[in-house]
């Protein structure tokens, strides 16, 4: 029995002949951060959609709570616990904060068959929940539209942590924020961890992940370039594996080359 | 991990941000979408209280007469509504009010059912219409605009071509006869509030026929539907689950299936009310005029929806309020019976109705800019 919540385990997807995934592996413990890094293209989109049951894995394993699972649909992932915030947040601008908050899973009230909306019962739950992670919504009935992205961000996984989250899989959540809103939102990230829950960070940059991340899992082409402990990688190789270093190095060579011609 | 999650303690609050204002009551109220339909009811009013204020608009008689007008429009409107709040449209109603019509008719005139029978084929029939302009639009991904524009003249096309092969002609009369002692159809065909109307005459607080009945008969069942349509409508957005489901298919699809919304069948369901509020209006209208025709309801589609956009619909759904489309119902009712009342020639009508819509969109266009940038 091994002491991991959740472990993705040789993680394969295809789509035809292309090979979106190869191999991949992840393991999280309850309370960690790992964080998952990758450029354009390395295959991100598809590892998300596969955590979060959208795709099905054509080759690998799930085990959650020491037990082998299938999704067949995001809703399944759902339900044991994974939950996924995906970099559109599914929020909608228009809409209130609470109508937001509980948006398709809406508390009611009522007899049978004319059940209603607990419009103050949901009001009151957004508030305080917002409160917790230091956001003050002085009127949950307020638009959305009118929160900052960070807030965004936060009422987001708020929700997601609300409606039973034990895996959280953050889809680039700091990528369209300023250095301010991008720090809160990493601060609320760490405190949901230390909450016990088990956060899986997807992002491209590493100045974002380094200080929060207890794992870091580097994505290249669909493939795993490996899994590494914070005490076992600095910040710099991160940086270099997961653009390719080769390529950094070599535009590096050629830009003093150019230099040297033109001076 | 414990380290860390120790040095994140210190709380952060946006809100201490100094350029942040204080948001008053006022603008929230000017936030709400019916404000704008609310408003220019209001001015409609005001400005025929002064310029026709003594020409009898305003007594009983003539105030049913533009609520009539209103309420008939309304009942579309108010379901178009609800529809531009989910995201789609529907260019189909106007198409579905003349084949409404005629499946009433023919049945009970050529047929030889009873009235209640065919009124329930009508309804069934617009139940289909409207599950299939929804579930086209849905599996397909297509825009609304297109797929309901097929429609309003495949469903135009198949009214004018089946009461020609049926009946050898475009009308069918006859339906009044019907209408006494039919179980179902008095619901669209009854004037309410009768004692009321016969009190105020036996008064003579109202105008009054040579044979001594009072002129205004009763609250035409248009403006009952009307009003009932209204409440409901308002009560579902407001305050149920459903509701909140409209907005949010409407403001992001895939955000609202991403959390478990069921938006293919929320979107179908509205398609099946805008064809439903169709079939109410064509009822409500045969019955009253004793005949269909094939034509009946042309343009309907574009005066409910111009009725929605000056109630504060979005065109991009998301946003919008059923009341708002009722008011938007009544400025339009109220000024195209209005207009007979004053010394304007009544052609200049449909230069109104687009002016009124232009305007509204403006208004709406920069409330939905206030509503959603950040502040």
């Amino acid at each position: 029995m091994s002491d991991y919540l959740v472990q993705f385990n040789n993680i394969s997807k295809f789509f035809g002949k292309v090979i979106a995934l190869k191999d991949v592996t992840m393991k999280l413990r309850k309370g960690e951060i790992m964080c998952l890094l990758g450029d354009n293209g390395a295959g991100k989109s598809t590892l998300i959609k596969t955590l979060a049951g959208v795709h099905k894995p054509d080759e690998g394993e799930i085990i959650f709570e020491g037990e082998k699972i299938v999704f067949d649909s995001p809703k399944d992932a759902l339900d044991i616990g994974i939950a996924t915030v995906y970099q559109d947040l599914a929020l909608v601008p228009l809409m209130s904060v609470t109508r937001n908050f509980f948006m398709g899973r809406e508390p009611l009230k009522g007899p049978p068959f004319l059940k209603t909306f607990d419009i103050e019962k949901a009001n009151k739950i957004a508030a305080e929940r917002m409160g917790q992670i230091g956001i003050d919504v002085r009127d949950p009935s307020q638009a959305v539209g009118t929160m900052s992205g960070g807030e965004r961000q936060c009422l987001a996984i708020s929700r997601a942590i609300y409606f039973g989250a034990k895996v959280l899989v953050l889809d680039e959540p700091t990528s369209a924020l300023g250095v301010h809103q991008a720090s809160v939102v990493l601060k609320y990230i760490v405190k949901a961890a230390s909450q016990g829950l088990a956060v899986i960070l997807i992002t491209h940059n590493v100045h974002h992940a380094y200080p929060v991340g207890n794992s870091f899992t580097v994505l290249n082409r669909g493939k795993s370039l490996g899994t590494y402990e914070k005490k076992d990688i600095s910040r710099e190789k991160l940086l270099s594996m997961m653009a390719g270093g080769e390529e950094l190095d070599k535009l590096e060579v050629e830009l003093k080359e150019m230099n040297r011609i033109s001076s | 991990m414990s380290t860390k999650s120790k040095s994140i303690k210190s709380k952060t609050d946006f809100n201490q941000d100094e350029r942040l204002k204080k948001v008053s009551n006022l603008k929230i109220l000017l936030n709400r979408p019916e404000l704008g339909a609310l408003g220019g009811a209001i001015l409609v009013f005001i400005f025929f209280g002064i310029v026709a204020g003594d020409t009898g608009m305003f007594s009983a008689y003539g105030i049913l007469n533009f609520l009539d007008v209103s309420a008939n429009l309304g009942i579309i409107a108010i379901a178009a509504a609800m529809l531009m709040i989910g995201g789609e449209f529907d260019l189909s109603i106007g198409s579905m009010i003349g084949f409404a019509g005629i499946c009433i008719a023919i049945p009970a005139i050529y047929w030889g059912w009873p009235l209640w029978m065919s009124i329930i084929f009508a309804f069934s029939m617009a139940v289909l219409v409207g599950y299939f302009n929804g579930i086209l639009v849905v599996r397909t991904g297509l825009p609304s605009f297109i797929v309901t524009l097929a429609m309003l003249f495949i469903l135009r096309g198949a009214t004018l071509a089946l009461t020609r092969l049926i009946t050898g002609r475009t009308q069918v009369p006859g339906l009044r006869v019907l209408i006494e002692n039919d179980p179902i159809a008095w619901i669209f065909a009854t004037d309410s509030f009768k004692w009321v109307f016969t009190w105020l005459g036996s008064m003579n607080l109202i105008a009054l026929r040579t044979d001594g009945t009072p002129l205004a008969t009763g609250i035409p069942p248009s403006v009952i539907w009307f009003i009932a349509l209204a409440i409901l409508t308002t009560w579902i957005l407001m305050k149920t689950r459903y509701g909140n489901w409209i907005f949010a298919s409407g403001g992001d699809k895939n955000g609202a299936n991403n959390v478990g919304v069921p938006v293919g069948r929320v979107k179908i369901s509205l398609f099946i009310g805008t064809a439903v509020a169709a079939t109410i209006f064509a009822t409500i209208q045969v019955l009253d005029a004793g005949s269909a025709d094939t034509m009946r309801g042309t343009l309907k589609e574009l005066e409910a929806i111009a009725a929605a956009v000056v109630g504060g619909c979005l065109l991009t759904g998301g946003y919008g309020s059923a009341i708002g489309a009722a008011f938007g119902a009544i400025i339009f009712g109220t000024v195209s019976m209005g207009i007979f009342y004053t010394d304007v020639d009544t052609d200049w009508f449909k230069v109104f109705l687009g002016a009124m819509m232009l305007i509204a969109v403006i208004f709406n266009n920069y409330i939905r800019r206030k509503v959603t940038e950040s502040k």
